[in-house]
């Protein structure tokens, strides 16, 4: 698809030598999606290493009993800003990035919908970002955690502004999310190549796709709850002052049936990645699409309905809990579905095993391990003993990153090449995967042992001779900094190989989606022209001549 | 502060019958969880055995398979079956566990306060702090207030944790099956001081209990020691009464802190943080910011000798 007579300047190879890409005020006015993706993603891992440096202090603090490394004020104000970064400015914008990024290319379109939308959705997120961490200096940051339960983000009980930084900052992202993902679901239902129908779309896309519909859904939710407490705060309404008849346990509805939904919104671009990383590495198409893209479409379903899971402990009664037990072990199911079919999809292929294909492996296991620690929170009696423990946060981290940073880490390896034009080092990445690997099992798995121990979460501090809890953290606290050194070296990598990588070329993995056919990285339109899309592998059928969608055996 | 006598903390170490019947689903749970890690491992490290890519590939694609029916249904169905399983079991343990409560008046209601707990026993008329008393052998049915932020309640070996919500009393059932004294904390993040809330539930067995239910009812007497006296008469001079309550001291009725009219029974001071007794008291009451950042009692203004002797006052609360 090269050289040919619609440019008006040579192919490039490399993204440092894209013309359009030139200068600063390029990325800073631009509406191309490309750019935008990329500008998501770096920010994203900017402040991954901010939050992952919160975390570390979280672990030094926790490493030995009754230690005084931060002050309880400043530690309680760094996991409310741990989570609320990790959540908000790390898995957002690094969802939305892929999303961004690879949607048009996928579908075969030549940029999102709504470009402007799109560009607006990036800088409103930035500058909430930016807003948040501006309460550090404005007398001290939000620290009521990363749900802030009234009363204690009330006035009353938290009187300095952090809080107020915290519901502004959350609303003005939240606002740019919802355009984004109403700019999703727009490209991607009108923009798809010829021939393409909803049934031949990449997974990762129908993911996205579920993805815009979470966070349409989901995020106003959660955006109401904070224009209610921003006016508890600001304007003295009681929206959750029980003194006065209003509820603590409104807010607790309101933020969790928007934050059960933004699991899944965190988790599916992953997914997506993981379904097209392991078959290119497998050499087969994925095994069972249909119900892996109809499961996803129950998921989606199921996940409004679960919130009050998380409040189990809340006393509620009988009926409302348990329609609650259902609806979350019923989500086990088609989540189950999702691992057999990668598993299945590997079964038979000739694999091959790619820094990519190394993250997607490990994801399947720590995933699964988190995904079952999950159904122990909707088994009620269990959750009676579980929930608020570190068992929570075991639970949580083995989704969140040993799901979702894994897969989408995965992910990078993958589309690295198509985005920069150039190979990231594998010799570094298998360096920095194991490292993450042990880094990221040995931090979290014994905090399911201390949170059967009784350990509760967003404690500052623990008394000495509490069985097992100070060996336990002490070997969490060690393995953490080898968890932040490896994703420190996983940034090292990106930034070596797009100066010493390997030129790639269009098609490096000998994939079969539309993205894999335009220029890596691509040029501006994307394509100079897409090809009729006949079955879910376009290049295997442009390679072939037909049999894209495999055979089928009953 | 260490607490050396406390029973073993785990969710397994089981102290109450209703823990009983979660530990039981919980290994019931757990067996089949380990069952379905160990499968989808054990799969992956087959399939990487399996199928890498021979050295000598010529390139070839392998066969390109859609899907099987029979698997895909296979592998819906029995997931279904085990959570319908669970969610069976999940409705057995919950009303066994907590049965409906209906107009029952509890037996103990705990209140919790930024970052203590007020333990109140209705039926027998009498109020306490962060330190209670459990009959062995009796179901008693708890019920949880809140006085200001979300908090949890939760002795680990009991097995269950409840919110305590400002405006939604909640219940739980708790039968102690075996003496001792058992540790928690609280469990919903409730501010500068969560990590030090501690819980601290002694079960004893029926007789014990009435002692110590005597005891609690009783007040005590007058202070005659002339240091205690002196102590007394500070005590309701300074700001303690603004927040303290004392029986049989008519200045000291105020219901904001923890009731101190049987401090001297106590084994903690501060909820946990330090062992009772007069000399930490006094350091208590001079400064308690340095032993409980963000505590809700001020540093006292109050000399050696003043704080001496309202620690001897106190401490002769028996």
């Amino acid at each position: 698809m090269t050289g040919g007579t619609i440019h008006t300047h040579k192919p490039v190879n490399w993204l440092a030598e894209v013309p359009e890409y030139q200068g600063i005020l390029s990325w800073l006015t631009s509406i191309d999606h490309k750019q935008l993706g990329i500008l998501y993603i770096l920010s994203a891992f900017g402040f991954l290493v901010v939050g992952a440096l919160m975390g570390l202090t979280i672990r030094l603090q926790l490493m030995f009993p009754m230690s005084h490394v931060v002050s309880q004020e400043v530690y309680n104000q760094i996991f409310t800003m741990h989570g609320t970064t990790m959540v908000f400015f790390v898995g957002m914008p690094l969802l939305f990035g892929f999303a961004v990024y690879l949607t048009p290319l996928m579908i075969g379109a030549r940029d999102m919908a709504f470009p402007r939308l799109n560009s607006f959705g990036y800088w409103v997120y930035l500058f909430g970002a930016i807003m948040l961490f501006f309460s550090f200096l404005s007398g001290g940051a939000p620290a009521a955690g990363w749900f802030a339960y009234p009363p204690l983000s009330e006035k009353g009980y938290l009187f300095n502004n952090g809080q107020n930084y915290w519901a502004l900052s959350l609303f003005v992202t939240g606002i740019g999310s919802v355009a984004t993902g109403v700019n999703l679901i727009v490209t991607i239902l009108t923009m798809r190549a010829p021939g393409m129908t909803l049934k031949r779309v990449p997974l990762f896309v129908w993911m996205i796709l579920m993805d815009g519909f979470l966070v349409v859904f989901s995020l106003p939710a959660l955006n109401a709850a904070l224009v209610m407490i921003l006016f508890d705060r600001t304007l003295n309404t009681k929206f959750f002052d029980a003194t006065v008849g209003g509820s603590p346990l409104l807010w607790q509805h309101f933020f969790w049936f928007f934050g059960h939904p933004e699991v899944y919104i965190l988790i599916l671009p992953g997914w997506g990645a993981i379904s097209e990383v392991i078959p290119v590495f497998s050499r087969k198409l994925l095994f069972g699409a249909g119900v892996m893209a109809a499961s996803t479409v129950a998921i989606t379903f199921l996940s409004f309905g679960v919130w009050v899971h998380h409040m189990f402990a809340a006393g509620l009664g009988f009926a409302p809990l348990y329609i609650f037990a259902v609806t979350s072990l019923l989500i086990a199911v088609p989540t189950g579905i999702k691992v057999w079919s990668w598993l299945a999809t590997m079964w038979g292929g000739k694999l091959r095993f790619t820094v990519a294909m190394l993250h997607a492996m490990a994801f399947l296991i720590q995933f699964t391990i988190g995904g079952l620690s999950g159904v122990a929170f909707a088994v009620i009696p269990l959750d009676w003993q579980l929930t608020d423990s570190y068992f929570v946060v075991a639970h949580f981290h083995y989704v969140l990153v040993g799901g979702m940073l894994f897969s989408l880490i995965s992910g990078v390896y993958y589309w690295y090449p198509k985005v920069t034009g150039r190979m990231m080092s594998e010799t570094l990445g298998k360096w920095q995967f194991w490292l993450m690997v042990f880094g990221f099992n040995g931090t979290f798995f014994v905090m399911h042992i201390l949170g059967v121990l009784g350990m509760p979460r967003r404690v500052w501090t623990y008394p000495l001779g509490m069985p097992g809890w100070a060996e336990l953290n002490f070997f969490s606290s060690c393995w953490s900094f080898v968890l932040v050194a490896s994703m420190l070296l996983f940034l090292y990598n990106l930034v070596w190989s797009f100066y010493h990588g390997k030129i790639a070329g269009p098609n490096p993995w000998n994939a079969w989606t539309l993205e894999w056919l335009a220029d890596s990285p691509p040029i501006g339109e994307n394509f100079e022209r897409v090809p009729v899309v006949r079955s879910r592998r376009p290049l295997w059928d442009l390679q072939f001549g037909s049999g894209g969608d495999g055979e089928h055996h009953a | 502060m260490d607490i050396k006598n406390a029973d073993f903390t785990s969710i397994f170490n089981v102290a109450s019958l209703q823990n009983r019947h979660l530990v039981d689903l919980h290994w019931f749970t757990l067996a089949i969880c380990v069952l379905i890690a160990f499968v989808v491992t054990g799969l992956l490290i087959a399939v990487i055995a399996k199928f890498r890519t021979p050295e000598n590939d010529d390139g070839s694609e392998p066969r390109q398979i859609q899907g099987n029916i029979r698997l895909e249904i296979i592998w819906t169905a029995i997931p279904l079956l085990i959570v319908t399983v669970l969610g069976v079991l999940t409705a057995i343990v919950m009303l066994v566990v907590n049965p409906p409560v209906g107009n029952k008046q509890p037996d103990v209601v705990v209140i919790g306060h930024q970052w203590w707990w007020e333990y109140r026993y209705p039926k027998l008329g009498v109020t306490t702090a962060n330190e209670f008393y459990l009959p062995v052998g009796k179901n008693t049915l708890f019920e949880f207030r809140s006085a200001d932020v979300v908090h949890s309640f939760w002795v680990i070996a009991f097995g269950q944790k409840m919110d305590a919500i400002p405006g939604h009393p909640t219940n739980m059932w708790v039968h102690p099956i075996k003496t001792g004294k058992f540790l928690g904390t609280c469990s919903e993040y409730c501010g500068a001081q969560h990590g030090l809330m501690r819980i601290i539930a002694n079960v004893v067995p029926q007789e014990e209990f009435d002692t110590w239910i005597e005891k609690q009812r009783a007040v005590p007497e007058q202070p005659t020691d002339p240091a205690a006296v002196r102590g007394k008469e500070l005590f309701n001079s300074a700001t303690c009464v603004e927040c303290h309550r004392v029986a049989g001291n008519e200045d000291a009725q105020a219901l904001i802190g923890p009731d101190l009219t049987h401090i001297a029974q106590r084994e903690t001071l501060g909820t946990g943080v330090l062992a009772n007794n007069t000399e930490n008291l006094k350091k208590w009451m001079q400064n308690p910011q340095t032993f409980k950042p963000g505590v809700n009692m001020p540093k006292m203004r109050l000399t050696d000798e003043e704080a001496q002797d309202i620690a001897v006052y106190l401490e002769s609360l028996k």
